[in-house]
């Protein structure tokens, strides 16, 4: 049994190998647009469904100073006026075509879909140009919408000691990276931002040589080309567009520690978070083998740190690890131990160490490696039952620096690796200097 | 034989889409089970399902069918927890036991490569679960871990106020996962009388999706479920009072949100009028943007971020109910619209234009759903516990589409009930 769900812990997620592994298996075509809008269409003939999305390479990463947040909330006035369409008109058209659709910001990207029988397709491309270059938004429909995403920071946040503690976890962490700011904003920020620093997002960050079309689905990819060339091959390219260079880290010299205290707080915890490095193109190495270094340690009931934690001491309710590759920048590798009633922080935090220790001294499991590689061949597999998983597994890819064939390499990459360089990633990554540990507490008398 | 077996247990094949239909097929020892036959994957998606769940356990054993439920996966036959995970994860095969008020379920996923072993795995830990001692305290600290989170979590209070207050001393009126007490209190043997309870074959629906041919389904679920004994003697619940009151109650908790969960009495799956009601909440408060509750509370005064209503259907109470989460000073504003909407529904009704624009909504979005072996291997499996035919897929937008204003604003006038309209509002609103 998994304590995962009973938590919400909800950063546990973006474990990677039970999640979807875009690889090779899959029908992929891609094309360029001549305003330099890169296509991607991957096949699935076995429903007559589709799934239209946009991704811009633009997500909180890009803010500037002072206006964090404003990358969200231009997501969500993407749903009002544009120069064709009427405020909620664009949700209105999906779901009169038996379609659905949402969007989504995180650090490193933005991204618009819809899901809507393959017939509709040519709308969905229509109405998702239209909104790339002609928003036509008044401070009136800004108001309320700032109202709404405070909200949405209420229920995600505010009323969450975890997401509280996480914020301040990553803020610790990135010394000078926007990765250390929340994707929704600081309250104090969100409150104060205006039509004009949406706007300012948007002309620069929302054009077809900044984004990404993946449709994945019933559809041929020559009539997913024409289509692109006669909607979003019509607009013109941001000429401004620059470089995606945002500022990076400085050494990390000093191990941070923090305590947080919270009258709602269930079950404490200690987390540790490490600086460490993603997927770049042309050189995964390093993230392939965190990313079997995360399963290793704590991807399931036969990793080290369950075994060790849970079945042999019962030190731990629960002890997990967690990496995601997939990123533009340096990312970070974590370890969570949730102790057993009456195993204080400070035990729990001794023991995940020492497990940690014992575990780079006696190498891996090869064994265990076996096992977790075959269930990574698998994953190929079964990710090709989930078409929208696909689709958003390129589109995550493609905004975070990665290349067609970074993904296509990817696979086989994982494939290679040796216990001994995960032992190396391990020894590499696991730098206290680099660190902040955390501890979630009720009051004082969880720390004991 | 293969071929005599096929005649005998192909009844019926209905045509879902051009590349797909669903079997009904009935083994060898008469286990009825519906399959969609794709082998454009090498795997397949099973769907297993006990009618029962968590509301047969006995009042003081309450959270026994969980905590076995959890168990299963946690040593069984010659296997010890860690000898299974790693047995499982060597043939790459996913298999996830849950339980739920009206139903236990498991659901597998396994690769055409080595389909037996998988299986052979999978009946070991449905057939002969140990329930060892250690493995059982090492769950159960799990669970009471949760159980703790639980306390403070603004939607779990919410959630467990409203039922304790709606279904009394029903099982529906306690929460799943039982008590700090109860759970504490259970036995090895209140696990092995909850798993043999729970997990009978009379009680049993299967539905699988992917590359198998019906022969091999049929053999396989044989395999997968012979010796699971065939009756419970743990009687299904009755139906449940409904012992809601109206009017607010707040439950005072320290957050700067708070949550509200609201809601009356509401209609069953199988009423005539049930289509009608469902449109009705689609228009009242169904999900998107497009709901009349999402537009005042969200969309014009930005009140929330989020808020749906459900019409909940079980086996033994049908409610309707809907929820949302305000800053504590906006809360009481948010209510306001609520029971004004709730009050305009049911007097003045929808309009043609929200009807035809729904029914276009519905009838698109229903084959959307069917677009993978797992997704589609799950709505089987729900059909067939809920007494459908397969059939039902190809008729289900026809009865959608039958529903005319007449008779929906007729449905609106006694669905929705303003007087009876009961809030629970955890929090510290401002009213």
């Amino acid at each position: 049994m998994q304590l995962i769900r009973l938590l919400s812990l909800s950063f546990l997620s973006l474990i990677t190998l039970s999640g979807v592994n875009a690889g090779t298996s899959e029908q992929v075509t891609d094309y360029m647009l001549d305003n330099g809008m890169q296509v991607v269409v991957i096949e699935d003939h076995r429903a007559p469904v589709v799934v239209h999305m946009v991704w811009y390479k633009a997500g909180s990463g890009e803010e500037d100073p002072g206006v964090s947040g404003v990358a969200h909330f231009l997501e969500h006035l993407l749903f009002k006026k544009t120069k064709t369409l009427e405020s909620g008109e664009f949700s209105r058209i999906v779901a009169e075509n038996g379609g659905s659709g949402n969007a989504f910001t995180s650090f490193d990207y933005t991204g618009y879909f819809q899901r809507v029988a393959a017939d509709r397709l040519p709308l969905m491309m229509r109405m998702e140009a239209d909104r790339m270059i002609n928003l036509d938004l008044g401070p009136e429909d800004i108001l309320t919408e700032r109202e709404v995403i405070i909200e949405e920071r209420n229920q995600r946040v505010e009323n969450d000691p975890g997401a509280l503690f996480r914020e301040q976890r990553n803020a610790a962490l990135y010394l000078n990276h926007p990765y250390g700011i929340p994707i929704i904003g600081w309250r104090h920020e969100m409150e104060q931002l205006d039509l004009e620093d949406a706007l300012a997002f948007y002309r620069q960050f929302y054009a077809p040589n900044n984004a990404v079309l993946v449709v994945a689905g019933d559809v041929e990819p020559e009539n997913v080309l024409q289509l692109a060339k006669d909607t979003y091959g019509k607009i013109p390219p941001n000429p401004k567009l620059q470089e995606r260079n945002r500022r990076q880290e400085p050494p990390h010299t000093s191990a941070r520690r923090m305590t947080f205290y919270d009258e709602r707080v269930g079950q404490p915890y200690v987390i540790r978070t490490y600086l460490a490095p993603e997927r770049d193109p042309g050189a995964q190495k390093d993230a392939a083998a965190l990313t079997l270094l995360a399963e290793i340690l704590g991807g399931g009931q036969t990793s080290v740190l369950t075994q060790k934690l849970q079945f042999e001491t019962q030190t731990a309710v629960y002890a997990g690890a967690f990496y995601n590759g997939t990123a533009l920048d340096d990312t970070t590798f974590g370890l969570i131990v949730v102790p057993s009633e009456g195993v204080s922080l400070q035990e729990a935090e001794d023991a995940m160490d020492k497990t940690v220790l014992e575990f780079i001294e006696a190498g891996v499991d090869e064994e265990q490696l076996a096992r977790l590689k075959m269930q990574f061949r698998a994953s190929e597999i079964y990710a090709r039952d989930n078409v929208k998983g696909l689709a958003n597994a390129y589109g995550v890819a493609l905004t975070s620096g990665l290349q067609l064939q970074d993904i296509e390499a990817w696979p086989d990459i994982v494939q290679g690796v040796t216990g001994e360089e995960i032992i190396e990633a391990a020894k590499a990554v696991f730098v206290k200097e680099k660190s902040v540990t955390g501890w979630l507490m009720k009051d004082e008398g969880d720390a004991k | 034989m293969k071929q005599v077996l096929s005649i005998l247990f192909l009844f019926t094949s209905v045509p879902l889409w051009a590349a797909s239909d669903i079997q009904s097929l009935k083994t060898p020892s008469g286990i009825q089970v519906w399959l969609v036959e794709d082998h454009n994957i090498p795997f397949v998606a099973l769907e297993l399902r006990f009618k029962g769940g968590a509301s047969i356990d006995p009042v003081e054993k309450a959270g026994a069918t969980n905590l076995m439920m959890a168990l299963l996966e946690e040593g069984s036959g010659d296997l010890t927890a860690q000898d299974f995970a790693a047995a499982k994860e060597r043939l790459a095969a996913s298999f996830s036991y849950e339980s739920y008020q009206d139903a236990v379920s498991i659901s597998a996923r396994f690769l055409t490569e080595n389909r037996d072993e998988a299986v052979a795995l999978l009946r070991q830990s449905l057939l002969t679960p140990n329930f060892d001692i250690d493995a059982v305290e090492r769950v159960r600290a799990q669970v009471l871990t949760g159980l703790k989170s639980s306390e403070t979590d603004p939607e779990d209070i919410v959630g467990k106020a409203f039922n304790a207050e709606a279904y009394g001393s029903h099982p529906y009126g306690r929460d799943d996962s039982g008590t700090k007490e109860t759970v504490s209190a259970l036995s090895r043997e209140d696990l092995h009388a909850a798993h043999k309870y729970a997990m009978v074959l009379d009680r049993a629906y299967v539905s699988a999706v992917g590359d198998i041919s019906p022969e091999d389904l049929s053999a396989l679920v044989d395999r997968l479920l012979a010796g699971l004994p065939q009756h419970s003697t743990r009687d299904l619940p009755q139906k449940a009072e409904l012992g809601l009151g109206a009017g607010i109650e707040v439950i005072d908790f320290a957050t700067p949100q708070s949550v509200a969960l609201f809601g009356h009495v509401g209609i069953a799956r199988d009423h005539p009028d049930f289509f009608a009601a469902y449109l009705l909440n689609q228009i009242f408060g169904g999900g998107g943007l497009e709901s009349r509750l999402t537009r005042e509370i969200r969309e014009n005064r930005g009140l929330t971020y989020g808020v749906g209503t459900y019409l909940v259907s079980r086996d033994y109470a049908d409610v309707v109910i809907g929820q949302f989460a305000s800053a504590n000073d906006r809360m009481g504003e948010a209510l306001n619209v609520l029971r004004s909407e709730w009050a305009n529904i049911s007097l003045n009704g929808v309009t043609q234009e929200e009807l035809d624009r729904t029914k276009t909504y519905l009838t698109g979005a229903y084959p959307l759903r069917f677009d993978g072996n797992a997704p589609i291997a799950n709505i089987l499996v729900g059909m067939q516990m809920q007494g459908l035919d397969p059939s039902y897929v190809t008729t289900r937008n026809d009865k959608v589409n039958a529903v005319t204003l007449e008779q929906i604003n007729a449905v609106a006038a006694w669905l929705y009930k303003p007087d009876q309209l009961r809030i629970f509002v955890v929090g510290q609103p401002d009213l």
